[in-house]
């Protein structure tokens, strides 16, 4: 019966997933304490700032294209093929101009925070990097994430049960790494 | 990071359902129709619902427009820009802590499994609870065997996950170049884990109680809304105790 399951039981039954979201969190760490990211953080306001909410996007974004992939799976309202489908072709769509839309959204008012923490930083410089970090997270979320939705599916996993992990571990570590590659882009660009 | 991707995977089906609501019967009884001609409605059936989708076109306007681009934007963008908005709380006092982030490596490495686990321990803890709620075992006491399980689980999975956050992070920020020793990190780690559990279950049992005094279902709003919060308070928590410490 649910209601008797004892501490021991829940701790078992979550163990796994809480481990599997450290390991992930521990590599996005590594990235984020590396010293190429220390002189990124330090030598762009504004960096910090802006990491928390650009991390939950991808979360958001390309969750909810998963959690939207996987019911209409189950509905059998879309295939698992790599097809030119008008529902695939919508969501993916969607979820490309979200995540780009919310991008430049967040480089605005990271912008703004500074300017009313005193000023600095550089909306040119903010809005360039976060597109290039939307835009390559992008890249290889939505590849990776229909590749593990549809090729898992075909095999027999629920993709509900495999969305959470896999854009928890990718849009973390990945999330991160892009975000230097953006800094460094736009260090050559300005 | 992390858990948001878990949380918002939980809001995006919140969103999915509403959607689903808001089309109306129209799409359940296309749907009914579907799995009734097809030989079973599981994931082996896709080809006899694409045989079956000509059949019944009323269903194709329905799909679509939950299905369109503007409709997934329009939901999307505005939820995604408030959620950015309530994280920049979190950015600044990261921004605040530069400086002490930048000369120790191990509390930047702290940071992302921080913000996860806090996201990840609460909807564990909000979605046991809320199960209880429907199948009327919750009561909000601790002599609840229900209610001390989960307290119980989330205190004990705090301490195995902080305790091997506390020597990973030390780890990486040494070989990074930083400076904190073992017991700090770890001190560091354990008591804002800690804490961070005790907040967990306060505002998980707090939310589904209000929420069933309010009559909402708390598998709708509670779960996306307490994760988002135990996420953005697990960065101040972090940061209370590091100014404590160091």
């Amino acid at each position: 019966m649910y209601g008797h399951d004892t501490a021991r039981d829940v701790y078992r039954q979550a163990l796994p997933v809480i481990l599997v979201s450290l390991i992930a969190g521990l590599f996005a760490g590594t990235i984020l304490g590396s010293e190429q990211m220390r002189e990124g953080i330090e030598s762009v306001p504004g960096i910090l700032l802006l990491l928390p909410a650009f991390l939950a996007t991808r979360g958001g974004v390309y969750g909810s294209l998963g959690a939207r992939l996987s019911t209409g799976l189950h509905q059998g309202i879309i295939e698992p093929n790599f097809e030119l489908d008008p529902r695939l072709t919508n969501a993916v769509v969607a979820s490309f101009i979200n995540g780009m839309a919310v991008s430049v959204f967040i480089a605005v008012i990271t912008f703004a925070v500074l300017a009313i923490l005193g000023g600095g930083g550089n909306l040119l410089e903010l809005v360039g990097i976060m597109v290039i970090a939307g835009l390559l997270s992008a890249i290889l979320m939505l590849t990776v994430l229909i590749s593990v939705i549809f090729i898992g599916y075909r095999h027999g996993l629920d993709p509900d049960n495999v969305i959470g992990p896999v854009v928890t571990t990718l849009g973390d570590v990945f999330g991160i790494a892009f975000l230097l590659v953006g800094i460094y882009a736009m260090g050559i660009l300005l | 990071m992390s858990s948001p991707g878990d949380n918002l995977t939980g809001l995006a089906d919140e969103l999915a359902d509403v959607t689903e609501e808001a089309l109306g019967e129209s799409t359940t009884e296309a749907l009914d129709g579907s799995a009734d001609k097809s030989a079973d409605g599981g994931g082996a059936g896709t080809a006899d619902a694409r045989d079956a989708a000509p059949l019944s076109p009323v269903s194709a306007p329905d799909f679509d427009a939950d299905w369109s681009v503007r409709r997934i934007v329009w939901t999307m963008v505005p939820l995604l820009a408030g959620l950015s908005v309530l994280q920049m709380g979190s950015g600044v006092v990261l921004e605040t802590f530069e400086d002490t982030l930048l000369e120790n490596p191990a509390l930047l490495v702290l940071v992302p499994v921080q913000i996860g686990t806090a996201g990840n321990l609460a909807s564990i803890m909000c979605s046991r609870l809320s199960t209880q709620l429907h199948l009327g075992t919750y009561e909000p006491t601790l002599s609840n065997p229900g209610v001390r399980a989960n307290v119980g689980a989330v205190l004990a999975l705090a301490a195995t996950v902080f305790g091997a956050v506390g020597i990973a992070a030390w780890a990486i920020g040494t070989a990074l170049g930083g400076t904190l020793g073992l017991g700090e990190v770890l001190l560091i780690s354990l008591v804002s884990g800690m804490l961070l559990a005790l907040l967990v279950v306060v505002v998980s049992v707090a939310s589904v109680e209000a929420s069933y005094r309010l009559g909402i279902n708390p598998d709708d709003t509670t779960i996306p809304i307490v994760t988002n919060v135990c996420d953005i308070t697990g960065v101040l928590i972090l940061f209370a105790v590091v100014a404590v410490v160091l």
